[in-house]
């Protein structure tokens, strides 16, 4: 019986899955009118209109086409904006000639007014400008004409380069705007069933996997299920493992930098969407959904797996709850409330955008529930971290709350034992963790001092630079595209070890000062390996086990699973007495045998 | 700074060798014929079973030997020239020692039994009897495994993962019971059972049959049944594995004998490990150690001696432990099979027979005596104080609960053994300290 439902919800899971996979080309897409009049209003919107018109009417088979044409309509609008507003670099030097003040040349705004009136909208508004940018230059003298003159060009410059994003649309918005009218524009079999596709995708994905699992684990003994995971090529780096990987990596690429391209996915969603929050679905939205189902569908195995298992079934239950709640439904619901949608268990540097002036603004303006949040955030850093990680080691985070362990967890588990567990690998961790935890603190820094200064710019460098850095290279790269899509080929918390700068925080508390350990049970490991191998951040734990010694690593998580694949009851996570935690090896066996 | 030849890489040889390293300059050489580099023979079953691969089964990593100036050399040791101090290997090569450590190990027990030989019959001991079983257990619909001890067990859990159906025989009258006590070697018949194994209890082999080709083909028992099968692992307990040895002039018995020193019949020739076998048997130990652990320390105790540092062997109180499918076993001391008349003890199984408590004591001074757990982690330190100093029954049944090693959040049964020595001894009563729980911290 359990096989075939084993079988039944494998067939199940495939189909939706190849569904889910076909959707995104499931659509046409027809651009009109009103789609582009409901993105919004004023001038670059007119423009837009006027350079879409081509596209209007034509129904597209393909979002490859559609969105390469309207990319090309967006930049053409801005084109067309930014021409009418460029001021002519060639009337600086007509300027400075005509500030000619015997032998000298002396500035004087008036001359803005005879060289270039405001005589019209355009030009009123580029008389405007070249005002406000030539400001300090007032009455100042130069001592030839072509020394005034670059000034007044430079000026001019600036102005003109500050038209793609005061007047146009700018790269963000530009990504936006795709994303929006691509999505409004889609037509045909998937719009219009929209519940009955989710069905045939998420639906068959999730009613089959969960069938899967109950058939794989429900009526065989409580236990260790780790058997073929050595042979299969989805769990041990073989074909279905590089197919998965790669597919996952090219879904975090697009879901980061090509969203445009997924709109059919986020169009399936809109309805839950539209529930929660009252809105229309974004990508993150889409993301948001398949996380909390990801984590709750694979925690449902993770329970299954490790029946019987107290430690892990607790645990399991509270990763699904604070990805379910905490993370997903609460922040949907105070964005339906117009409270700013906060996950009240991600704490900076994690959430590193915590000190961002958006989110501070947001905060700010929100009244006393905002204030909170900021008081609750800067709360989770100063004082739970140090005190919950003292009693209880950082486990209470990494594997119990946080959202990227409770997806390493869930999801993750039937890869954790791809993790590099080399010397080499963890003196590589202990650089890269730290650097991350540095360049962190410096992004922070650098973006409070924007805040409170007005000055973008620290030592020379510009903060935007430093925030657009750590937003493409840690935020999106690493913790996603690196730490989530490698899963089957670097193991399931390469994000965690070797990246996650609130894991390094963590860590040098549980190293330093914390009562949590894993206690090795005297004598009696048979240095087999199956902690080691099962250890998701990659520790030996053999290595301290078949010695005697404590196990106290900042990188452990407290995950529970080596002590859970022990054959020998070797292994116990607990809290204890700081003294004795950190001593020499104590390998009983002989008598008198002094400790070498 | 001497040269020192060990002969095996298991635990013993390696261990020997870490630490002669660690207190010495002196040239170290292991040679092994059986890998390159040291692994863990008790994960063989993993392998087989796809949770690991030879390579994490290897407790430490490859460069560790060369850093720590360990020679390592593949090759069989053909014979050993105690008057030259010389080896020979199979390839032809001769070397040379100051002192030579033999850590052979062992091998699986062969009785004489016709067929014995066949393709497809084999134990399970080395890396290549795990190869071999690869090989012959493809594709078949039986296997027969003769011998009930751990590792015959062991196996019949490698079998069942690839849906292979076990036939098991064991010749006593309940599986491993000339070690565990009656009720713990029950709990183990039923365990077996409740995983489809067709166990038969006071059942030998009498012969293997063999197919055209040379391979088994079936096993008939003693009482004469025919069982069909392809596969036959032989798993009659080991045995010193010292053919070589006795060839030479170093004096051997079952195993190479030694004295408490690890000291052989020649100088400079030490033993250890499960082809040890001592000239007198320290008390309520066997002459003959044939465990992980007992390699361990003997390796760390020769290893003094070699460095200068002569130091007899003096292993603190029994432990060991095991994993009968998914149910662990653990001894802390000396657990009879059968308690003598100066013996008492305490014992408490769980009502869904997975779980069972043992606390064995004696009658008069009602010291502690020993532990045997099934499904219970207890805490090696703990006990082994205990078994040292002498411990009450009573001390230790009121403290029951910090010898507790299970994982946190896991149900705790020491309340039921004190409600067993409460009705037993209901003069002195003891009370129950409390549950663990998640705010122990507060607490300790
Ligand atoms: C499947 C299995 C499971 C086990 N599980 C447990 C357990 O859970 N707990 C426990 O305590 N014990 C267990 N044991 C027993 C334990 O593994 C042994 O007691 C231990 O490995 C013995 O170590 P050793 O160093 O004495 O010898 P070995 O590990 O046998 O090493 C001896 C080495 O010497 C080599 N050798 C022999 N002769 C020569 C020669 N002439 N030339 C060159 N090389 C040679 C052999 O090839 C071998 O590699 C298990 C054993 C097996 C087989
Ligand atoms: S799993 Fe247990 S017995 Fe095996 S190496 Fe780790 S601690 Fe030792």
């Amino acid at each position: 019986m359990e096989k075939y439902i084993k079988n039944a919800g494998l067939v199940l899971f495939i189909i939706g899955f190849v569904v889910f996979v076909l959707s995104l080309s499931l659509s046409d897409y027809q651009l009109t009118d009103k789609i582009v009049g409901q993105q919004g209003e004023g001038e670059k919107y007119e423009a837009l209109q006027k350079a879409t018109k081509p596209m209007e009417g034509k129904l597209y088979d393909s979002n490859i086409s559609f969105i390469r044409d309207l990319k090309k309509a967006i930049k053409s609008a801005n084109k067309s904006i930014i021409d009418k507003y460029t001021i002519a670099e060639e009337i600086a030097s007509e300027m400075a000639l005509k500030s000619m003040d015997g032998d000298k040349f002396v500035f004087r705004k008036s001359v803005i007014d005879e060289v270039l009136p405001a005589n019209g909208d355009v030009a009123t508004e580029q008389n405007k400008s070249l005002k406000d940018f030539t400001g300090w230059l007032e009455g100042k003298e130069f001592s030839s004409r072509k020394e005034l003159s670059d000034q007044l060009t430079s000026a001019i410059q600036n102005i003109n380069n500050s038209l793609s994003y005061q007047k146009a649309f700018d790269d963000y918005s530009a990504k936006n705007l795709v994303f929006s009218m691509t999505k409004a524009s889609s037509l045909g079999v998937l719009k219009g069933n929209i519940k009955l596709w989710f069905f045939l995708s998420f639906g068959l994905v999730i009613i089959g996997a969960l069938a899967y699992f109950f058939g794989t684990y429900s009526n065989v003994p409580a236990g260790i299920k780790n058997n073929h995971i050595f042979m299969d090529a989805l769990t041990s780096r073989g074909w279905i493992g590089v197919i998965l990987g790669t597919f996952m990596i090219a879904f975090y690429i697009f879901l980061y930098f090509y969203p445009e391209y997924l709109t059919n996915w986020v169009l399936l969603v809109d309805p839950i969407s539209y529930k929660l929050n009252g809105g229309p679905a974004s990508h993150w939205f889409l993301y948001g959904f398949m996380y909390t189902f990801a984590v709750s569908v694979m925690g449902i195995r993770m329970l299954l797996k490790y029946w019987g298992n107290a430690y892990q079934l607790i645990r399991t239950a509270s990763v699904i709850f604070f990805q379910f709640a905490i993370a997903f439904i609460i922040p949907e619901i105070l964005i339906s409330l117009n409270k700013p949608g906060y996950d009240f268990k991600n704490i900076w540097p994690l959430d590193y955008d915590f000190f961002y002036n958006y989110n501070l603004d947001q905060l700010m303006e929100s009244g006393f529930l905002g204030w909170f949040m900021l008081f609750w955030g800067i709360a989770l850093i100063i004082i739970a971290v140090p005190v919950i990680t003292y009693f209880y080691g950082k486990r209470w985070y990494c594997s119990w709350v946080c959202g990227c362990g409770g997806l390493a967890e869930t999801l993750g588990d039937p890869f954790r034992q791809l993790s590099d567990k080399s010397l080499k690998a963890w003196k590589i961790e202990r650089w890269m963790i730290h650097a991350v935890l540095v360049f962190a603190v410096i992004n922070t820094v650098a973006v409070l001092y924007t805040f409170f200064s007005g000055s973008y710019s620290l030592f020379g460098i510009g903060t935007e630079t430093i925030k657009a850095s750590y937003g493409f290279l840690i935020a999106s790269i690493f913790a996603g595209v690196v730490g989530t899509g490698f899963y089957p080929l670097m193991g399931n918390r390469v994000w965690c070890r070797f990246g996650c700068p609130l894991a390094a925080y963590l860590g040098m508390v549980q190293r330093f000062k914390s009562r949590f350990r894993i206690t090795t049970n005297g004598g009696q490991c048979i240095s087999c390996g199956n902690c080691s191998t099962y250890c998701e951040m990659g520790i030996d734990v053999r290595w301290y086990a078949q010695r005697g010694q404590n196990i106290v690593r900042s990188s452990c998580v407290g995950c529970g699973i080596c002590s859970a694949v022990c054959p020998r009851g070797v292994l116990k996570l607990e809290n204890g007495p700081e003294e004795g935690r950190l001593d020499v090896a104590n390998l009983i066996g002989n008598k008198e045998v002094e400790k070498v | 700074m001497k040269k020192i030849v060990i002969i095996g890489n298991g635990i013993s040889g390696i261990t020997a060798a870490r630490h002669i390293r660690k207190m010495s300059n002196h040239a170290i050489t292991v040679i092994s014929a059986e890998t390159d580099h040291f692994f863990s023979r008790t994960a063989l079953m993993y392998i087989y079973m796809g949770h690991m691969k030879y390579e994490h089964t290897k407790p430490y990593e490859d460069w560790f030997w060369e850093k720590n100036k360990i020679d390592l050399v593949r090759d069989f040791v053909i014979s050993i020239d105690t008057d030259r101090q010389k080896l020979e290997l199979q390839n032809g090569r001769g070397v040379a020692y100051d002192e030579l450590i033999i850590a052979t190990g062992s091998r699986p027990n062969k009785f004489g039994w016709p067929g014995q030989d066949l393709d497809g019959v084999q134990g399970m001991y080395s890396f290549q009897d795990l190869e071999n079983m690869e090989v012959y257990t493809k594709n078949i619909n039986r296997a027969v495994i003769v011998g009930g001890g751990l590792i015959g067990i062991e196996m019949a859990e490698m079998l069942l993962s690839r849906n292979i159906p076990v036939t098991f025989l064991v010749r006593e009258s309940s599986f491993w019971n000339k070690i565990l006590p009656a009720e713990e070697s029950e709990m183990v018949n039923r365990l077996i059972r409740s995983h489809h194994v067709d166990l038969r209890l006071v059942t030998e082999m009498k012969d293997i049959l063999a197919d055209k080709n040379g391979r088994a083909r079936a096993v008939v028992t003693t009482d004469g049944e025919e069982i069909p099968c392809q596969f036959v692992g032989l798993t009659a307990g080991v045995s010193p594995n010292i053919d070589m040895v006795k060839a030479s002039k170093i004096h051997v018995d079952r195993g190479v004998v030694v004295n408490k020193y690890f000291e052989t019949s020649v100088p400079n020739v030490y033993s250890i490990g499960d082809c040890a076998q001592f000239e007198t048997a320290l008390p309520n130990r066997k002459s003959i150690e044939q465990v992980w652990y007992t390699g361990r320390m003997h390796g760390e105790i020769v290893a003094k001696t070699i460095c200068g540092k002569k130091t007899a062997y003096q292993p603190g109180p029994w432990f060991n432990s095991a994993k009968f499918f998914d149910v662990e076993y653990q001894v802390y001391g000396d657990v009879k099979n059968e308690m003598l008349d100066s013996e008492d003890c305490l014992y408490w199984e769980h009502e869904n027979g997975q779980h069972s408590i043992r606390i064995v004591f004696n009658k008069s001074t009602k010291a502690l005596l020993g532990i045997n757990l099934m499904g219970v982690r207890y805490r090696h330190e703990v006990c082994d104080r205990w078994l040292q100093q002498g411990a009450t029954i009573k001390e230790v049944v009121g403290n029951l609960k910090k010898a507790n090693f299970d994982a946190e959040f896991y149900k705790e049964y020491e309340d039921e053994i004190l409600k067993v020595y409460n009705s037993k001894f209901p003069e002195e009563t003891l009370k129950s300290t409390g549950k663990r729980g998640l705010f122990a911290v507060f607490n300790q």
